[in-house]
């Protein structure tokens, strides 16, 4: 008896790649993590990392004079700039009154457009719909922007309208022009979130409350709202913190400064502890809505 | 006597050799060596034309032939927006105001220039060598490039009579509701302080970039004025000159590019020089000290001070020429240039006041006075924009 029964087959040696698939089968955590490690770590140092180092600078001392950064050198400084100077508070307050404003005209604007893409359009006119509200988006912003700032010029479009009714056009240095601009901009941004919620809403559910004697308003109130509201919250999040950071239309259009503006002028300066410490202002602002929008429900409609 | 002789002998030697010796500052390039092939320079807009605005203006192409340097030009909006971007180490060097270099300077971030190695640099005015803002301790830190005023600008269609004097933009500016034009930057805080100069000598300013509390408060008071009368501020150039075109601005202070710019494209604007004076600009060359080109940075230094170059560049932008040489040749581009510009004529520039930095202590080693500093003033421009 020596050696295997012919009939039984042996399998030939493992080779190192086969023992290694083995191991990771049976250990599929393990399998998982270093899957999942390139990416992590990309997410973790270069791009949280970077953003971690450019935020430290809020902590770092400048020169008056030779304008350097020392790195390392700590102090509050920049807080105690921004703290102190009001304008800071001011350009905080305008961007996030103008960031409401768009929020809630794209709401109102997207709401009767989605309503009648998702509930009443043939299929044939919604598909038009889709690709009329989506194609905006293939146009860059900038090329966006700059349409706008022909209208809205001095002897522009609007200008030219407006003439034979003696008003006078707006110019570009308008604070109302960036909330037409980003209102405008963020639109199909509002629309796609609030027609998905929309859509999702069970014809038998309105069935139902108009069997229980609801009105069609009654309906609407109680029924549709409740149900399309983590939509509307969903869409929210782009307009508002797209219109937080914006600082490309309010130097255009409208010759004001939001807080991005500040941050972009302050970092052209060469100042970069305020802006720094400034940028914390935006990214606290956006942490806390978006907790909110959560615990809203707004991430299982986006 | 035979003692001492040997020794005397190494002395002399030793003091002939110092004497003799390497005039070269430390920090500066010793020899010129071949081009490195690329040239990274932070420019003020227009310094480097390569013809694509116009074909007959073009001092890079053929440098960039001869030399195998080829050039990247960054345009900067202010000089704190220039000083940054030295700062940040991807440049070889740029063309800097006297707001700038100072800093520059001061903060290490230049390298003195040996200009041996530059051999047009003999040729330039006298009035421009070595002076405080592109010198330190007798040694020279750039090159000259140019000077310049800055001008009152108004569209002659919309401004009745021709100003004199800076009014329309100051205390005339409800005349020109929304309509004024105004240099996006904390330095034209001390065109505000010049105005007071000739308005209120009571607050005793005697030099616009050297404020104290009281003077500074005036001036930004006087701002918010502007501010408030509809001012629209340009970062850049091009937005004012498509500003002055689109008939949204029609009057404002600006640099004598713009004037040639418009009035090239057919838009009725005249620029004068008012009778108070005004602030300018002196610019220099400057290499970076840790330059990644350096051999190329000195061929461009050398190259744009040479006639053809500075003449083109100077007669393109509107500013004076460093050297009679460029004269010469700037006066066959465009006949009286120098003259108009008062290229040569000392006098002329000292009643411009050139841009320079602001400093906590005026800028006075000899008198105990505080001012206020580059930071209070780049703090006072954001609070007036922001507002």
């Amino acid at each position: 008896m020596t050696g295997p029964h012919p009939a039984i087959q042996t399998a030939p040696p493992d080779a190192a790649g086969r023992r290694l698939a083995r191991w990771l089968h049976a250990h599929a955590g393990t399998q998982l993590r270093l899957l999942l490690a390139a990416p992590l770590a990309w997410m973790v140092f270069v791009y949280l990392g970077s953003l971690a180092i450019l935020l430290l600078n809020a902590f770092w001392a400048k020169d008056a004079f030779t304008g350097k950064v020392a790195p390392f050198d700590w102090t509050l400084d920049a807080f105690a700039e921004i703290l102190g100077n009001p304008v800071y508070r001011t350009v905080a307050a305008r961007t996030m009154g103008i960031a409401i404003l768009v929020t809630l005209t794209d709401a109102l604007l997207a709401f009767p457009i989605a309503y009648y893409m998702a509930r009443i359009a043939s299929p044939r006119k919604r598909s038009v719909l889709l690709i009329a509200v989506v194609m905006p988006l293939w146009a860059a912003y900038l090329v966006k922007t700059y349409a706008w700032r022909t209208i809205l010029q001095g002897n522009g479009f609007l200008s030219w309208v407006l003439t034979p009714f003696g008003i006078p056009g707006p110019g570009l240095d308008e604070l109302p022009n960036a909330w037409l601009v980003l209102s405008y901009l963020w639109l199909p941004y509002m629309i796609l979130p609030i027609y998905a919620g929309l859509e999702r809403i069970p014809a038998s559910m309105l069935e139902a409350s108009a069997d229980l004697g609801a009105r069609a308003s009654v309906t609407f109130r109680r029924v549709v709202l409740p149900l399309v509201f983590p939509a509307l919250v969903a869409g929210s999040i782009f307009t508002f913190s797209l219109s937080l950071g914006d600082y490309i239309v309010p130097d255009l259009v409208a010759d004001a400064k939001f807080i991005g503006n500040v941050i972009y002028d302050n970092s052209g300066l060469g100042n970069f502890p305020v802006a720094a410490a400034y940028s914390l202002l935006p990214v606290t602002i956006m942490v806390a809505y978006l907790l909110v929008a959560r615990r809203l429900g707004a991430f299982e409609s986006l | 006597m035979r003692r001492l002789t040997i020794p005397a002998v190494m002395v002399t030697i030793g003091l002939v050799a110092a004497a003799c010796g390497t005039s070269v500052p430390s920090g500066a390039l010793t020899s010129l060596g071949d081009g490195e092939g690329e040239l990274n320079l932070v420019i003020w807009d227009g310094y480097a034309e390569r013809g694509e605005i116009d074909e007959a203006y073009d001092w890079v192409t053929g440098f960039e032939d001869e030399t195998g340097c080829k050039v990247n030009a960054t345009p900067m909006t202010d000089s704190a927006n220039g000083v940054q971007l030295l700062q940040s180490g991807e440049y070889d060097g740029g063309s800097f105001s006297g707001d700038a270099t100072v800093r520059l300077m001061a903060a290490g971030d230049v390298a003195p220039v040996n200009v041996d190695l530059v051999p047009n640099y003999e040729d330039v005015f006298e009035g421009l060598k070595l002076k405080e803002h592109n010198s330190t301790d007798g040694v020279p830190y750039g090159i000259p490039h140019g000077r310049g005023p800055n001008l009152l600008m108004w569209n002659t269609d919309a401004v009745a009579t021709d100003p004199t004097s800076w009014d329309p933009i100051w205390e005339g500016g409800a005349d020109y509701e929304g309509k004024i034009s105004i240099y996006d930057s904390s330095i034209f805080i001390a065109d505000a302080a010049l105005h007071l100069m000739t308005k209120n000598s009571d607050l005793g300013i005697t030099n616009p970039y050297q404020l104290n509390d009281e003077q500074f408060a005036a001036a930004i008071d006087l701002l918010e004025q502007q501010r408030d009368n509809g001012a629209v501020y340009w970062g850049l150039l091009t937005d004012q000159v498509q500003s002055f075109e689109a008939g949204d601005s029609v009057v404002g202070t600006t640099w004598p590019y713009q004037v040639s710019l418009l009035q090239s494209e057919d838009v009725p604007v005249k620029a004068v020089l008012p009778d108070e004076g005004t602030t300018g600009w002196s610019d220099t060359w400057m290499i970076a000290a840790d330059a990644a080109h350096p051999n190329c940075m000195y061929r461009w230094m050398n190259h744009i001070i040479s006639p053809e170059a500075n003449a083109q560049a100077t007669v393109w932008f509107g500013e004076a020429a460093v050297t009679q040489a460029a004269c010469d040749a700037a006066d066959e581009i465009s006949p009286g240039h120098c003259e108009q510009q008062h290229a040569s004529d000392e006098t002329y520039w000292e009643k411009i006041w050139y841009w320079t930095t602001p400093q906590a202590d005026c800028n006075d080693d000899e008198e105990e006075t505080t001012c206020k500093d580059q930071d209070d003033w780049v703090s006072a421009w954001t609070t007036l924009r922001g507002a």
